[in-house]
């Protein structure tokens, strides 16, 4: 008889009830949504930021130190000590490795150009590909690191091939005062030898890099007499934004308890991946570029709070949609309602059925809307970062929840009414 | 078993300052008998039916009591109110109101069904006191008895005024209640449909049942044990 009851209500009021369910349908969706691009978001960010450059910088522990006493600045040289170029695998063997998604050393040098002028070159990894212990295959270097210079002749140097030994890049602003094009050969004369090189690209990168070349690193090693050197390492890694602890941990992680160091040590705080690179790596101070860092951050707080209002807003545009509309059923039904109560029926029954109409529509118009709002996070996705967002199986339940919220919040309206109302004032022709 | 109003008064409120109270019904004191029908008269907006819900538990008297068996109805928790209404009161309100979905037969046993999942028939525990309770058999015989039994299968929804009504009653009277109250049940019927629901109630009462009937039908008087008149809120015996 219930289920009759329910049916009959369903088929009888389907308007209404397709309006329910399609006003739940679309907070639903809304929810889905941006629960999943709100869950993906920081690792989509996270990619995106990374094709902006390193946000981590390893550089030997002594240089370091040397840095900060005196005070050096960004792009000015005061190296004594190296780091080995053998050493740079370890980088993909520490607790967060598969977030190290790319790095790539320096070596920076002078050299005599052919007439004569002088000129910085920086010998770096481009396409480097590496086999790692752990199976894992990588290519890292520049031309992903760099990605978003202009190359305005040529193409990024490939080391796949074999020339790529004795090739170079020249920036824009240095090919032009040289008169330099792609195809050249120079004879560079670095500290230790001289190597005639052929002109592989030209590169636009907006800054002083514009005023160098950059070459294999194997090649500046043997211009310098510096083999197997490197003087620094960028990293970039997918990172979680920094909270107090992260901050206290980058103070001095020995000061934090054990399980605040352990939560530290395993979550993918920038401080977090540098310390356990300079575990990975003997004599190494790694550094987090702080800017990148708190971008990131900043960032992803402010997408995820922007996901969570506008959740939040449509879910309460769903729960005054739904409030209208259950109200609007009672006052229709409300001589059915009235009658019940007079042969009998408690309230509880009542709000009971009633609950169960609008909680069996609410749950048609909430799987219509988890999958209407899947479809909307892939249009997001592929529309904005130009990828897929992954089904995060943990918005299910939480959509389920806030769905039975709505309906409930949406119905309380409704419900207040069925037990305010008086079967004698309805059955008499009143409502 | 009889269910006694005493004194029993109500009034609402006019205008916005609450000021004007307009008494619906004045103190009024009546008892309904088991085996009697009682036919209320008056115009319009004489109080009847305001009188007729607080007799059957459905309207808060604002003063005096309405006592079944020596308790006060509206002093009971509203889940025993309800209870004692789906056990002990058959209604037949006066817009032959119905669930329109549910087929004929549906709604009549609407009334056991309400109870059904807490303790069998809400009925079962008058059966065994020796009443006859609920019954498909006395269903189908009311269905017969009121000519609406090929419309058993029928939605309530596609039924005339006519047979509406006439399943109201069957309604009403398919628990076997101790008490009936019919608002203006013969309204804007024929002769013929009058001449059944009136002939059924009195059969109800000829079997113990006290029935209260609201009606402007001069021929509901006809079948009546006991005549009053409402007049401005007051009860005057005729």
């Amino acid at each position: 008889m219930l289920f009759k009851m329910i049916r009959g209500v369903l088929f009888h009021q389907k308007g209404k009830m397709l309006l329910i369910a399609f006003t739940i349908a679309l907070g639903a969706s809304l929810a889905t949504g941006m629960l999943n691009v709100m869950w993906d978001v920081g690792d989509k960010v996270n990619q995106e930021l990374k094709t902006y450059g390193a946000n981590i910088i390893v550089k030997p522990k002594d240089s370091s130190l040397l840095s900060d006493i005196y005070d050096v600045g960004e792009g000015e040289q005061l190296s004594v000590a190296y780091l080995n170029e053998e050493d740079l695998p370890k980088l993909k063997t520490i607790f967060w490795a598969f977030n190290i998604v790319d790095f790539t050393p320096f070596l920076e040098a002078d050299v005599t150009l052919p007439g004569g002028s002088e000129a910085g070159i920086v010998g770096t990894w481009f396409n480097h590909h590496l086999s790692l212990p752990t199976g894992e295959e990588l290519d890292a270097g520049v031309a992903s690191m760099r990605s978003w210079w202009d190359i305005t002749q040529g193409a990024w140097l490939d080391e796949a091939e074999e020339s790529a030994a004795s090739s170079v890049m020249a920036g824009t602003l240095l090919a032009e005062r040289e008169g330099w094009k792609v195809g050249d050969e120079i004879t560079v004369t670095g500290s230790a030898g001289e190597k005639t090189v052929t002109i592989a690209g030209i590169y636009d990168a907006g800054g002083d890099e514009d005023m160098q070349l950059f070459a294999p690193l194997d090649l500046v090693q043997e211009l310098t007499d510096r083999e197997g050197k490197v003087e620094q390492i960028e990293v970039s890694a997918l990172t979680t934004p920094d909270n107090e602890l992260a901050l206290r941990a980058a103070k001095n992680p020995s000061a934090l308890s054990s399980r605040d160091y352990e939560t530290w040590y395993c979550t993918a705080y920038v401080s977090a991946i540098c310390y356990q690179i300079q575990e990975a790596i003997p004599n190494a101070s790694a550094a987090a570029v702080r800017q990148v860092a708190e971008s990131e951050g900043t960032i992803l707080d402010k997408t995820q709070l922007l996901m969570i209002l506008i959740t939040i807003l449509s879910l309460i545009g769903a729960a005054l949609g739904i409030s209208n509309l259950v109200t609007a059923s009672v006052m229709e039904r409300s001589k059915e309602i009235g009658l019940l109560k007079a042969i009998g029926a408690r309230d509880h029954s009542i709000t009971g059925v009633i609950m169960i109409e609008i909680l069996v529509t609410a749950l048609a118009g909430g799987v219509a809307g988890y999958f209407l709002g899947f479809g909307f996070a892939q249009l997001i996705g592929h529309s904005v970062f130009g990828s897929a967002i992954e089904m995060k199986v943990k918005v299910i339940p939480i959509v389920a929840a806030l769905i039975a919220l709505v309906t409930l919040a949406g119905s309380l309206p409704a419900i207040r009414m069925v037990l305010r109302l008086r079967p004698a004032e309805v059955l008499h022709g009143g409502q | 078993m009889n269910l006694e109003a005493s004194a029993v008064e109500k009034w609402f409120l006019r205008g916005k300052s609450g000021s004007n109270r307009f008494f619906a019904v004045r103190k009024t004191s009546l008892t309904l008998e088991s085996g009697k029908v009682c036919v209320l008269t008056g115009r319009s907006g004489s109080g009847k039916t305001t009188l007729m819900n607080m007799m059957a538990g459905l309207l808060t008297p604002d003063g005096g009591k309405v006592i079944l068996d020596g308790q006060d109805l509206y002093a009971m928790p509203d889940d025993a109110l309800s209870r004692l209404r789906n056990r002990m009161f058959g209604m037949i309100p006066q817009g032959a109101d119905v669930l329109p979905e549910l087929t004929v037969m549906e709604n009549i046993t609407l009334v056991q069904h309400i109870y059904r999942n807490r303790a069998g028939s809400a009925f079962s525990a008058e059966a065994e006191e020796g009443g006859a309770g609920f019954s498909s058999e006395r269903c189908e015989k009311l269905l017969e008895q009121m000519e609406i039994s090929h419309l058993r299968d029928v939605q309530a929804k596609e039924l005339s005024g006519g047979e509406r009504r006439r399943m109201c009653i069957a309604r009403a009277l398919a628990g076997n209640p101790k008490f009936v109250f019919a608002d203006e049940p013969t309204s804007d019927l024929d002769d013929e449909n009058t001449r059944i629901i009136l002939s059924m109630l009195r059969q109800a009462a000829d079997k113990g049942c006290a029935v209260m009937i609201v009606s402007h039908d001069a021929e509901a008087e006809a079948y009546a044990d006991r005549k009053w008149r409402m007049d401005a809120g007051q009860l005057q015996d005729i």
